[in-house]
């Protein structure tokens, strides 16, 4: 095993839908948009009769829209039959891994341009079918029947690193507030609002009403109130998740030695890697994940770089302590010091390490299988600097994603640069 | 009398005897309270069934205010929530199972690093694991 990319690997084109809530769209209508920003991303026109084969990151379209057999009718749906299509699942890194797939075959030299999408309709289900269908990323034999839901597995995370770290419960709150202002400055965000402006809407409706004002004088009061910002999983509450969310992406993944025909600024793939590892009860620390140490490790490998040189991370934020515990995974901060980092602003985007520019999955929303693509998405802007409002001030040369499935089972980390 | 296969149907099987058994590998010792076939740690497929203290420590733990469908179904919720945890028992081996025997609505009572002592809840195939505090 070399650890090495057989050859140079590429991204030239990206695309993302909105994220949000679309009850007249399906899974394929919402590829179909991404598909379509793609398009008109590619620098030099794109025609996609180039495209030799789709991969598709998808958590399951069988659960939340009763639809197996995905990649096929995504193909069909932009024009693709007769080119190879699948789908890809590893529950929310669904989308990273099916990157990932994609840029294995284009190394492989099977292919030299190749579709990745990811996407996820979940809002068409109430509820408790969610909160059933993502429990299923964790073991349904031995984790639901203990009645952990997926808050509920971060949650019990999140009481480790407490007891371990001394963190309290309310720096959490500074991961949202973070995410929610990255995530204001992103028109494809769910959540296009700070958590400030969340709280003066309830204030405004209020109002309107005539009934009871709250009173609350900043947001972190707030957050502190049980009545805006009730408990989900103790000690995680509604602004510690990432939301339901339907949405799409899509990226253009082709051989570096044609990239050039797409764009002059293409991103190269310099690093990908992949781990997995047990469920809780087969671990033996909660306030890290092992999966993510690996993958990391691998890539940072492949990439020949080190933690302090990566510019820009997009995170698996799916609850705001996932984030503490990614900063740390990924090596940019010491274990037990990735609460601090939020507290400090370090993840800021004029911190030391700008984390989830985007919004993250907290506030861009989090279409599970859509996820990990999109993140790409939000490199591909920032490393071209079109990133618009949000675009970070020091030069981003150098860009990483960390995308996790389940718990921590599985975990996908890829590393990207220009040219 | 042959030896029960190792799946989660004789480990249910066992619960419902009032019963915590885990496995342990013949080869390395190496023990899981989820049976298993191939030891996690040697990869050797020789495992045997245990008797497990059902003494533990939390690892970590949650308290759910929005539950899965059947435990809505049981009335658990925003008003009724439940602790569920992660255990590491005496023996080393960690399993998940709900908490009983604390106060939900005061979670900030419920430590990690707390004792706890398995029981088994419901009866016949109902039953299914819970852990609760010591004394």
């Amino acid at each position: 095993m070399t650890g090495k990319l057989r050859r140079g690997v590429a991204v030239v084109g990206a695309g993302v839908t909105k994220f949000g809530a679309y009850p007249r769209q399906d899974s394929r209508d919402l590829f179909v948009d991404a598909f379509r920003e793609l398009v008109a991303s590619v620098d030099k026109g794109f025609d996609p009769a180039a495209v030799e084969a789709l991969y598709i990151g998808n958590y399951s379209s069988d659960l939340f829209e009763h639809q197996g057999h995905l990649a096929p009718i995504l193909a069909d749906w932009v024009g693709l039959t007769p080119r190879a299509a699948l789908r890809v699942e590893d529950a929310c890194a669904s989308g990273g891994v099916a990157l990932r797939q994609a840029v294995l075959a284009v190394a492989s030299g099977l292919y030299d341009v190749v579709l990745v999408g990811g996407v996820e309709r979940m809002t068409a289900l109430p509820t408790e079918a969610v909160t059933d269908t993502l429990a299923t990323a964790g073991d349904v034999l031995y984790e639901f029947p203990a009645g952990f839901t997926f808050p509920g597995f971060y949650a019990a995370m999140a009481t480790a690193y407490a007891a371990r770290y001394g963190m309290p419960y309310e720096a959490l709150m500074e991961v949202a507030r973070k995410n929610h202002e990255n995530g204001s400055l992103n028109d494809k965000a769910q959540f296009g609002m700070t958590i400030r402006e969340v709280m003066d809407r309830r204030i405004a409706r209020a109002e309107e009403k005539g009934g009871p004002v709250p009173e609350w004088r900043d947001e972190r009061e707030f957050l502190r109130d049980p009545g805006a910002n009730p408990p989900v999983a103790w000690p995680l509450r509604l602004f510690d998740c990432s939301p339901i969310t339907d949405g799409a992406a899509a990226l253009l993944v082709v051989a570096s030695k044609v990239a050039r025909r797409f764009t002059d600024r293409p991103l190269r793939v310099l690093g990908t890697g992949q781990a997995s590892d047990a469920c809780l009860y087969g671990r033996t620390d909660l306030t890290s994940l092992r999966a993510a140490r690996e993958a990391a490790a691998q890539a940072y490998r492949m990439a020949g770089v080190t933690p302090s040189q990566i510019k820009l991370a997009e995170v698996h934020d799916c609850f705001t302590i996932a984030e503490v515990l990614a900063i740390e995974d990924l090596g940019f901060f010491p274990p037990g010091q990735g609460w601090r980092a939020a507290v400090d602003g370090a993840t800021r985007r004029d911190g030391r390490i700008p984390v989830n520019t985007s919004g993250g999955l907290k506030a861009k929303g989090h279409p599970v299988g859509a996820s990990g693509v999109a993140q790409v998405v939000e490199v591909w802007k920032q490393l071209r600097g079109e990133a618009g409002p949000r675009q970070v001030p020091a030069d981003v040369d150098l860009a990483l994603t960390h995308n996790v499935g389940g718990t921590g089972q599985t975990c996908v980390v890829h590393i990207f640069g220009r040219g | 009398m042959a030896e029960r296969d190792f799946t989660r149907t004789s480990f249910a099987e066992h619960l419902a005897e009032g019963r915590l058994m885990g496995v342990r590998c013949r080869a390395c010792g190496a023990l899981s309270v989820v049976p298993r076939v191939v030891c996690a740690s040697c990869r050797a497929s020789d495992p045997e069934w245990v008797e497990l203290s059902g003494r533990g420590t939390l690892e970590g733990f949650t308290v759910v205010h929005v539950p899965p469908t059947p435990l809505a179904a049981a009335g658990f919720g925003r008003d009724n929530p439940y602790a569920s945890a992660v255990v590491r028992l005496a023996e080393g081996p960690w399993i998940t199972a709900q908490l009983v025997g604390v106060d939900p609505k005061r979670p900030e009572s419920i430590r990690v690093g707390l004792e706890v002592r398995a029981e088994v809840i419901g009866e016949g195939e109902a039953a299914r694991l819970a852990f609760r505090p010591e004394g």
